[in-house]
């Protein structure tokens, strides 16, 4: 599956629109890092709205690919986890290791990458 | 009563339990909330099976106790056995390089847990919810 990563002024958008098999997250999250180096991409937006599911495999992956993007200079805001994927990921025991910066949708991430640059 | 035994041996498997536990999920009339505790504990197994002993099988099967209806599944393994599960089952232990939380978060997310394990011989988890 091949996910679009598009780029609209210096930021990325990755919009998550199924379930992705450990191989696809991987091959994202190369992707992703590989495009952010190609465009200078400052920030980076990953849609999650449509996840019904987000285990400690995709967790640990987000946080990876937020962690490198830093290292590349840029910042990673995660998007649309829904309420039940929260609740179980809270329930789950993630808070021991998730720090990835998160918003309620995209505009409120647009925002946050916004500010971070003003 | 319905029952489902699905090989798992790579994580392509991983999303079609996902699926199969969705639906009986939903059929047995899981909520929201519930689908998705349910889902993400199995999913976690799951890659326990792949990640730890390349391939096991998980049964998926509705059960019902004192008038309520619930969902069982067992995911079992011919793996290397854990060789002590009460640190297995505590939060941040790992031996594959992930964040400890598969199993241990599996057991929160779920109302029954029970691992039996034979170092050399395998694993079985069977991991039970029921409708409140």
């Amino acid at each position: 599956m091949i996910i679009p990563i598009l780029k609209i002024g210096d930021v990325l958008i990755v919009t998550l629109q199924s379930e992705l098999t450990d191989r696809e997250v991987e091959e994202l999250s190369h992707d992703i890092l590989d495009k952010i180096n190609k465009v200078g991409a400052e920030g980076v937006i990953i849609d999650i709205t449509a996840l019904k599911v987000v285990d400690s495999f995709m967790a640990r992956s987000l946080n990876s690919i937020a962690s490198a993007a830093t290292l590349l200079g840029s910042e990673v805001v995660v998007v649309g986890i829904q309420p039940a994927v929260a609740l179980t990921l809270v329930e789950l025991g993630l808070r021991v290791s998730w720090g990835v910066k998160t918003a309620l949708n995209l505009e409120k991430g647009l925002e946050i990458l916004k500010k971070e640059r003003a | 009563m319905d029952e489902q035994m699905i090989e798992v041996k790579n994580d392509t498997d991983i999303i079609r339990v996902r699926r199969i536990v969705r639906e009986m999920a939903v059929e047995i009339g899981f909520g929201e909330l519930d689908q998705t505790r349910i889902i993400t504990a199995i999913s976690e197994l799951t890659r326990n099976i792949i990640v730890h002993a390349s391939s096991g099988k998980v049964l998926i099967k509705e059960v019902q106790k004192t008038g309520k209806r619930g969902i069982e599944i067992t995911c079992a393994d011919e793996g290397p056995g854990i060789v002590d599960i009460e640190l297995a089952l505590k939060d941040g232990y790992t031996t594959s390089g992930g964040l400890g939380i598969g199993m241990t978060g599996a057991r929160r997310l779920m109302d029954e847990f029970k691992v039996e394990s034979v170092v050399g011989s395998g694993t079985t988890v069977i991991v039970k919810k029921w409708m409140k």
